[in-house]
């Protein structure tokens, strides 16, 4: 039994996972520096905020919704992660604190408003979220006087640049949240009951559930990996801004759906994500280094996305029919043998 | 997807048979493997022009693998199909259409949001000048419509039908293209006494114009009212081929699973029935002009009775907190009880098997255990981290508790057999301690076997003090398993009867009661109207 498992989850992440490897083989041929250890810093550097946005992206994809104003979010929220940073009453200390959670706390709000707007009124998350990309991107505006915010602790600013062995810190961070993530989604209740919504949300409310609950609960997720973003993000640039986060949204999306999530949800995991993520940084950077310029990368990046959904839908066929085998359970062969002689 | 067989040898017979041969479709040892499983296994079958042709098996014998064969979705491994003496090997279901090949399928294929007019001419509509010809859709509707009695505007949209109402329309549907060959898959699942009796005559019609019907069908008792020939199948291999006058349903039974069966309803008069374990008073459903009032014992199993529209499900629905109702108390071993949502219901331990267990009671592309579980994850929780073990083992014991057929509790539900998902939603249901069960249509569209198991298991329910409530279509089924049965009527109770006052008449009276007075009301569509 645990053989099959491990060949059934090889199947479903192996192919997402091949096509890394594959794809970073092809690049370390066709340019010599991509392989180079400053050169996999850069990437792992660069992964890891859309990575912590696809993580909450993934918990709202598999309830069969989207989030469109994670971007706009992470704006809002690092304008108030760095209004308190930088105030001058608190301590260093207390203020990178205070930071962390005013921002992560911002995030949630925008969650939370997101959700139960949603589930009050019966929107499509598309609508409401595309609502609150305005809302919060203009609140950021607002707040901030649209004026960069800047000269944070400097603890604070080392951490987006220190590494571990060649490994970012804020890789790291990414890693931790992508794991805890997945134990969310596959070793609690919650989890549980996110996968199950997905696929029939009306059968769980028939066993004695209350779905919006879930699905608030997931947007308001989604928020706070947002608000944590804008934190990673404020320590690698060293700075707040109102126009951060332009079309995060859509990197977040394409990360989740590259990494196997079905759009109508249900189906999906945090590995996949991880992996999806993965896959759009290293085929951004390694187009730089072929000497790609910018448009044509964004050409090739929009056709991966297309091609990696289609390659998707043939392999979850292809995982339809060899699980099919199992089908009519004939009498005799299953439990209780009281099948025809 | 495997190719279909080369159709050389089509030619050479076409140019043989000017005569048309007696059967219009044969099967020659036709075999069809899916990965692990042998679904037909050399099956020769004739089917002869213009007779009814009913195909028998219980679930996973090989009757829809036949009929997707006809239809175009899968081709034969091996051996071939002959349409008229001529290979026929369809690639596609719209090949099978124009061959004349037509299936009503036992889940609708119809489109929700359009008209029923638009639903009925899909594939052509009429046209005048590249644009719909509405005016005339409408009338030629109206036509089809008329054909099998369905009194309904073609106007309506497809959503606002009841699921009898779809069923005749999908009848419809088929009719209105020429076909020489009509697949009927369980067509009168959901159909109420005087509706099936509606289709007989509309297969009978349909058979005077020399149109040949395959007919699948659960119930036995219908294969001789409507077949000239039945075929016997099981697991994949055709038993045995008679024509109605020599068969008997023990016969048939027999055949199906290949030993006696026994007594079919295994009423056990022995089990007492206790103190009241449910009240409701006064219980009017959203949408609906009457209110229902009735009790429920331990032990006790109540049948609920009534045509299709008689406001049973919604009652049962509104009771258990699934729909909105206008007006109700509920009492819980005397406690009035509130109960708002679903979520109250179950906490009070009562619960709800919907008629619909693919759509609202399980979750097919989840494993069983998270299906089971799914209804008391404090059970297998701590701190809502989920204990992956104690799932399991608690769903195995269920699993062996109620045989349910399935390699391992790790297997995805949608690959269960229809008899092993209707237990495993009763799974879930015993797995949360529920005292009172509301069984919607129980063993609709479960074979003879596993319907046999799932009324020993609620004997076995009732005799452990549990309150059960079944609303079935099928009066013999309701008469051999209740102590006591309740008649809906045009969404009034209109019988009360203990199981010494049992008959089909009495019921089908009681049933009746509130739609010989006048028309029924609107909001109750579905339900027959008088004479």
């Amino acid at each position: 039994m645990r053989a099959k498992r491990i060949l059934y989850l090889l199947l479903r992440e192996a192919g997402i996972g091949l096509a890394l490897v594959l794809l970073a083989l092809v690049f370390a041929a066709a340019a010599p520096r991509f392989a180079s250890v400053a050169n996999v810093t850069n990437i792992l550097t660069q992964i890891s905020i859309n990575t912590v946005i696809a993580v909450g992206m993934t918990f709202v994809i598999l309830l069969g919704g989207i989030d469109l104003s994670v971007g706009s979010v992470l704006a809002l929220a690092t304008i108030v992660g760095g209004l308190i940073i930088t105030s001058e009453t608190l301590s260093p200390g207390v203020a990178i604190l205070l930071s962390v959670a005013g921002s992560t706390l911002v995030g949630s709000l925008c969650g939370l408003f997101n959700g139960v707007v949603c589930e009050r009124w019966k929107i499509h998350s598309f609508i409401v979220t595309l609502g609150m990309l305005n809302i919060a991107r203009g609140a950021a505006l607002q707040i901030s006087n649209s004026r960069t915010i800047f000269s944070f602790p400097d603890s604070f600013n080392e951490v987006g640049a220190a590494t571990i062995f060649g490994v970012p810190i804020i890789f790291l961070m990414a890693l931790g949240i992508v794991l805890a993530g997945r134990f969310i989604l596959n070793r609690t209740v919650f989890g549980r009951l996110i996968y199950a919504i997905g696929n029939n949300e009306e059968a769980v409310r028939l066993s004695g559930h209350a779905p919006s609950l879930y699905k608030v609960a997931a947007f308001t997720l989604c928020g706070g990996m947002v608000g944590l973003a804008a934190i990673m993000y404020m320590m690698r640039l060293n700075i707040a801004s109102p126009i951060l986060g332009v079309g995060f949204e859509l990197n977040a999306i394409a990360a989740v759906v590259i990494g196997g999530t079905s759009m109508s949800g249900g189906k999906g995991s945090m590995m996949g994500t991880l992996l999806g993520a993965s896959i759009m940084g290293v085929l951004s950077n390694g187009l730089l280094l072929l000497g790609m310029g910018d448009f044509a990368r964004q050409m090739v990046t929009g056709l991966i996305i297309v091609v990696a959904v289609i390659i998707d839908k043939y392999r979850a066929q292809a995982l339809m029919r060899s699980s099919f085998q199992l089908e009519p359970v004939r009498p005799g062969e299953g439990k209780g043998d009281r099948g025809s002689p | 997807m495997r190719s279909p067989p080369p159709l050389r040898a089509g030619k050479q017979l076409g140019a043989l048979g000017n005569a048309s041969p007696p059967d219009i479709i044969e099967f020659q040892g036709t075999t069809k493997r899916f990965p692990g499983v042998l679904a037909l296994d050399r099956v020769d079958l004739a089917i002869r022009r213009g007779e009814v042709h009913v195909l028998v098996g219980q679930n996973g014998a090989g009757k829809s693998t036949l009929v997707k064969l006809l239809c175009g979705l899968f081709a034969p491994d091996q051996g071939r199909i002959l349409l008229e003496g001529e290979p026929y090997a369809p690639r596609s279901t719209l090949a099978a259409i124009r061959a004349g090949i037509r299936v009503v399928f036992q889940e609708f294929n119809l489109l929700p949001y359009l008209t029923v007019a638009e639903n009925i001419f899909f594939q052509r509509l009429p046209r005048r000048a590249g644009l719909v010809d509405f005016g005339r859709l409408f009338r030629d509707a109206e036509a089809m419509l008329d054909q099998v009695g369905l009194e309904i505007s073609p106007r309506a949209r497809v959503e606002t039908l009841g699921v009898a109402q779809m069923q005749l329309l999908e009848i419809a549907k088929a009719l209105s293209t020429q076909s020489k060959v009509l697949i009927l898959d369980e067509p009168t699942a959901t159909l109420t006494p005087p509706e099936i009796h509606r289709l007989f005559e509309i297969i009978a019609r349909l058979k005077a114009r020399g149109v040949t019907i395959v007919y699948i069908s659960h119930r036995l008792q219908e294969v001789f009212d409507v077949g000239d020939r039945i075929t016997v199948l099981r697991n994949g291999r055709r038993v045995e081929t008679l024509s109605a006058g020599d068969a008997s349903i023990p016969r048939i039974v027999k055949l199906m699973v290949g030993k006696e069966m026994g007594e079919e309803y295994p009423f056990q008069p022995g089990i007492q029935v206790g103190a009241e374990i449910l009240r409701v008073e006064d219980l009017r459903p959203r949408g609906r002009q009457h209110a229902v009032s009735f009790a429920l014992h331990r032990g006790e199993l109540l049948g609920v009775a009534g045509l299709v529209g008689s406001g049973r499900t919604e009652a049962m629905r509104a009771l258990f907190g699934a729909d909105a109702r206008e007006s109700g108390r509920i009492y819980r071993n005397g406690q009035e009880v509130p109960i708002r949502r679903p979520r109250d219901a179950v906490q009070r331990g009562i619960c709800l098997l919907t008629e619909d267990r693919k759509a609202q009671g399980l979750i097919l592309a989840m494993p069983c255990y998270a299906n089971v579980t799914i209804t008391n994850l404090g059970r297998v929780s701590r701190a809502g981290l989920l204990d992956g073990g104690a799932e399991r083992t608690a769903t195995q014991e269920l699993v062996d508790e109620l045989h349910i057929q399935t390699p391992s509790v790790e297997q995805l539900v949608g690959n269960l057999s229809g008899g092993n998902q209707q237990k495993t939603v009763i799974a879930k249901w015993l797995f949360r301690r529920s005292e009172v069960l509301i069984f919607d249509e129980p063993t609709r569209g479960i074979d003879v076997g596993a319907r046999f198991e799932i009324y020993q298991l609620l004997w076995r329910l009732a005799a452990a003090g549990k309150g059960i409530l079944i609303v079935s279509s099928d009066l013999p089924e309701l008469m051999g398993i209740c102590h006591r049965i309740l008649v809906f009527s045009n969404g009034r109770i209109t019988g009360d009867l203990p199981r010494d006052q049992f008959s089909q008449e009495r019921i089908l009276a009681c049933a009746y009661h509130e739609y010989v007075q006048g028309r029924p009301r609107a909001g109750s569509s579905g339900a027959p109207a008088p004479g």
